[in-house]
């Protein structure tokens, strides 16, 4: 009884980290779509979320087969990391954070937006939005998995 | 099914959906490319912006350029060449395209020198001593202006004119040229309304020995 539990429990916990997998691989193939395809310039928060961001998608790949639930403690790192800066970048558009509080010396002012999906989506907040539930995947998980 | 096969199967589809959406956003752009090389000059010129060159030349080459931009000044002595290949055949009309931070500021004051009809004296001015106001990429506005300060020209009406409404009109109208013709980088080159195939002064070169070869 106990092990067949387990093995659901198993099997749940990897479906949420499969799910987690699913959105960074498309918000990786999404941002550089943005950036390689349409010529939105990079700005530099957005490079520090793309240093969280990308090595999730090889980090769960190898996390998921064979399944390792020691990855979701990797994962959760990146994500944390990524939260963060996608906040702060939120906070930066959003005009909370001043303009001089910002890193942006590269020409491309992160306070400036190019993409907006539904008259409010902009790139930060899809960012910000896409760590938020790879956050709330992997605690789910580690629930599954410490029950 | 196993985890296996959904991983691999679910990979392919996304690389391939992103494969498919850079296809046709391709498709798409080059469709709007060719859409906008047949519009009208409207688009192009603007009334009054400076120009360099006799006024009745048939080829007329548009840069969109950015005074803190380095390539921008790098081309600007092979424009010149290039202008003095075909004398009297072509022109060249700059518009501002202040995509560095600061830069807004710097062509207003370009602007308002042009005003004087100083503009060509006061960008050569700027570019060769871009290395004094442009630090890390962005745009110093009262350095510029400094720099300015050892040209001969009015330089109270200088400060003046550069709050004025007909100077920001103009800047206004050039970073609206930006988004209609999706311009990104600088320097951007249109020969008589065409576009460059892709970026080099070869392909300018080219563009331009074109135009002349067809209007005259």
């Amino acid at each position: 009884m106990e092990i067949t539990e387990k093995v659901v429990g198993n099997r749940s916990a990897w479906s949420l980290l499969f799910a987690a997998w699913v959105l960074v691989t498309v918000a990786t193939l999404g941002s550089l779509f943005f950036s390689e395809v349409m010529g939105v310039p990079v700005c530099v928060l957005c490079w520090y979320q793309r240093i969280a961001m990308y090595p999730l998608v090889l980090v769960l790949s190898i996390g998921l087969l064979p399944y390792d639930p020691r990855v979701l403690r990797y994962a959760a790192a990146l994500a944390i990391a990524g939260w963060l800066t996608a906040l702060f970048h939120v906070l930066v558009v959003a005009g909370i954070v001043p303009e001089k509080a910002q890193p942006c010396v590269q020409g491309i002012p992160c306070s400036e937006t190019h993409i907006s999906l539904l008259g409010f989506l902009n790139i930060p907040t899809l960012s910000l939005l896409t760590f938020t539930a790879i956050g709330v995947l992997l605690f789910y998980a580690h629930k599954l998995e410490s029950s | 099914m196993s985890k296996k096969t959904i991983f691999i199967s679910v990979a392919g589809i996304l690389l391939l959906a992103f494969f498919m959406a850079t296809v046709i956003y391709k498709n798409h752009t080059s469709t709007l490319q060719g859409a906008s090389a047949g519009r009208d000059q409207g688009v192009f010129e603007r009334q009054g912006a400076p120009v360099k060159g006799p006024a009745d030349a048939r080829v007329t080459i548009v840069e969109f350029f950015d005074p803190a931009c380095g390539t921008c000044a790098d081309f600007y002595p092979l424009v010149k060449q290039l202008m003095d290949r075909y004398p009297g055949k072509v022109r060249v009309m700059m518009r501002y395209a202040p995509l560095h931070s600061g830069s807004d500021e710097v062509v207003k004051t370009l602007e308002a020198a042009h005003l004087q009809g100083k503009f060509f004296q006061a960008l050569e001015m700027l570019f060769n001593n871009q290395r004094r106001w442009v630090v890390n990429h962005v745009s110093q506005p009262d350095r510029a202006l400094g720099i300015l300060k050892g040209m001969a020209m009015d330089h109270e009406k200088l400060a003046a004119d550069m709050s004025q409404p007909e100077v920001n009109r103009a800047v206004e109208e050039d970073v609206q040229a930006l988004r209609t013709l999706n311009i990104k980088a600088t320097p951007e080159f249109f020969v008589n309304g065409r576009p460059l195939p892709s970026f080099g002064f070869e392909q300018l070169e080219r563009l331009v020995a074109q135009a002349v070869d067809e209007t005259y």
